[in-house]
């Protein structure tokens, strides 16, 4: 800028101009290089994993069992456990968050005391270090809610130890703010109008959320959901200590008993095999089935989310 | 919680009242059941209150006896972190010097964000300022599946792949070490940074890039003197929560650092962070011993670090908003 307003020689400005045009291209240059290896590394991260995973995901690999000290074998007790987990994770977690979003959204004054608290919360949870949650999970659920559940029935350790229902439940704390953010923006996607006409028409409030709006709101609702199981079922920090186990010989039958996991089970082959070399190629098989199954999950949830907000867009 | 905004039912139904209306007994039956309901979310709503309350206390409750059980406090307390540069909590004579892993943390950290920061700024400055439709196009979805990949995955890439890249490249002795866990870090934190720093870009008004460009200023000046100044509130924003997430990442570093707790100011040395040295050694620790509260307040620390992080970084979202609604 300062360029053309430089006196002295006739040739300097001129000069400048040319060497600022060259800075500006360098800087422009810059930040597309700066893009380019982001996209060179993920393309690099993901090649590696498709190229060594590919040959070992097979039909068996999917459906039986790891054996030989998980140096041969399938993952298919680390899938099983992987759902139990996720749909556990949902049937807590959803209900709960439309709850709250719809509470935030059509009943909260935004400017009480308590609205506040509770936005301020759902912020902050989102940041809670996973592996935070991971203790919380051991010291709430496992020793507080477990243990005292044992004593009040008269148990010996059923519930008192780590398990599927702690881990989901955990999970479920950790993935609270995805459902509530995403089904709150679905919520302020829904026109005022649609809310005058039901309320004008007599509805309740109630009546107005239960038929007009959470119907409307339904597919940033599934998005919140798909969302959180995607990273629910990345996750492993918050599972260490709460319920997932390095091996079994058999599936979970209640929710009291532990389970394998897909990315638990990427860590132990990663880093407690007794023969690398052996079990490299299950690992990498793992790693890419973890990978389709998050992506799928999260591909799922963009699709649905720019319908969304096409449909949206169109009307306004 | 009771402020479930109760008090404004009523003015809410004499406004909303329909022409039509229900007999009186109905009518009663009808608020009372709307008011439950409302209760009932208000409830859910104070769920997310509560759960951050609970993190809060359960994980404090079991990190409190680090300060005041007698018991804990002479093996694992306050003096026995700062006074030795050892953590060896497994041994005849425990020994929980926390030095090393501050060191450690501090380390892969510095280089994850040395790492992250430029390039995901940069990068979102030209999504924001420079891409070609088609560019961004690419940019964003790499952007977004890089957010997908779960932490494991980085961890395992940069403990199978990376670390042996990386020393080839550097000729280090150790092949895990603070620099490969840093940058593998750096990849995780990418995405957090570019997302915040991209939406704060894109939120500054078109009127200040055009007065940019209408005084002679080139686009590049522009990016640089007009937009970067402008979102300057979201980039600092994206930074901070980059940082807290990198400062709570767990599984990364677990598998990608080698997990020595050494105390050295080299990149090339083997590192141990808070967050690993939780994830490694909880499984084996027996309920209320001195190692289990100090493990415990190493979350605590972790949670005390990142929610401050986490708080000022929501603050200057907060300004960004404020400043942008107002210009």
């Amino acid at each position: 800028m300062s360029a053309t307003l430089a006196s002295g020689a006739a040739s300097a400005p001129i000069e400048r101009a040319a060497r600022s045009h060259v800075a500006d291209r360098g800087f422009t240059v810059l930040t597309g290089v700066c893009a380019l290896l982001i996209v060179a590394m993920v393309a690099v991260l993901l090649g590696d994993v498709v190229w060594f995973g590919a040959p070992s995901v097979t039909w068996e690999f999917l459906s039986t069992a790891p054996r030989l000290g998980m140096t041969a074998g399938g993952i298919f007790p680390a899938l099983f456990g992987t759902a139990a987990l996720v749909v556990l994770m949902v049937v807590a977690l959803v209900p709960f968050g439309v709850a709250a979003a719809v509470y935030l959204n059509e009943y909260a004054r935004p400017d009480a005391a308590f609205t506040k608290a509770v936005r301020f919360s759902v912020n902050n949870l989102a940041g809670v270090p996973s592996i935070v949650y991971g203790l919380f999970g051991l010291g709430f659920f496992v020793q507080f809610v477990g243990r005292s559940l044992d004593r009040g029935l008269g148990l010996d350790v059923t519930w008192g130890q780590p398990a599927l229902i702690w881990a989901a439940l955990t999970l479920a704390l950790l993935n609270l703010p995805v459902v509530i953010v995403t089904t709150e923006e679905a919520l302020r996607a829904v026109p005022g109008e649609m809310r005058e006409a039901s309320l004008a028409l007599g509805a309740t409030r109630w009546q107005t959320v239960r038929h007009v709006l959470l119907p409307q709101a339904m597919p940033g609702v599934l998005t919140g959901a798909i969302l959180s199981i995607a990273r629910g079922a990345g996750e492993v920090a918050p599972i260490l200590f709460t319920g997932a186990a390095y091996f079994l010989p058999y599936l979970p039958h209640s929710p009291a008993d532990q389970f394998m996991e897909l990315g638990y089970h990427v860590f132990v082959l990663a880093t407690q095999s007794p023969d690398v070399e052996a079990t490299r190629p299950l690992l990498y098989g793992t790693v890419l089935v973890l990978l389709l199954l998050t992506f799928s999950l999260n591909l799922a949830a963009i699709l649905l989310r720019a319908r969304l907000r096409a449909r949206l867009s169109g009307r306004s | 919680m009771s402020a479930a905004g109760v008090p404004s039912v009523a003015s809410r139904d004499a406004r909303d009242r329909p022409a039509l209306r229900p007999s009186p007994g109905r009518q009663l039956v009808r608020r009372w059941r709307e008011r439950g309901i409302e209760a009932v979310l208000g409830i859910a709503a104070a769920g997310a209150v509560a759960g951050l309350l609970l993190i809060l206390v359960f994980v404090f409750r079991e990190a409190l006896p680090v300060l005041f059980d007698p018991k804990v406090r002479g093996e694992a307390g306050l003096r026995a972190f700062l006074s030795t540069p050892v953590w060896q909590p497994v041994g005849d004579v425990p020994k929980y010097g926390i030095a090393p892993l501050l060191g450690g943390t501090f380390k892969v950290v510095v280089v994850a964000m040395l790492f992250a920061t430029p390039l995901a700024v940069l990068a979102a400055l030209f999504a924001s300022e420079f891409a070609t439709p088609r560019a961004r196009e690419t940019l964003k979805p790499a952007i977004e599946m890089l957010a997908g990949i779960p932490s494991v995955v980085l961890g395992f890439f940069a403990l199978m792949v990376q670390a042996s890249w990386l020393q080839a490249l550097t000729g280090s002795s150790m092949r895990l070490n603070a620099l490969n866990a840093g940058i593998a870090l750096g990849l995780g934190v990418i995405p957090v940074i570019f997302t915040v720093c991209e939406d704060a870009m894109r939120a500054v008004p078109r009127s200040y890039r055009e007065a940019s460009l209408a005084l002679g200023a080139s686009r590049a000046q522009t990016a640089w003197h007009v937009t970067l100044p402008a979102a300057g509130a979201g980039v600092s924003a994206g930074v901070l929560l980059g940082l807290a997430r990198a400062v709570g990442e767990t599984m990364i570093v677990l598998m990608a650092s080698g997990n020595a707790a050494i105390v050295s100011g080299s990149v090339f040395d083997s590192a141990r962070t808070l967050s690993a040295s939780i994830a490694a050694e909880l499984a084996e620790v027996v309920v209320g011993s001195p190692h289990w509260a100090a493990l415990f307040f190493l979350g605590a620390l972790l949670f005390t670090v990142t929610f401050t992080l986490n708080v000022i970084a929501g603050a200057f979202v907060g300004r960004l908003r404020k400043r942008l609604a107002g210009g």
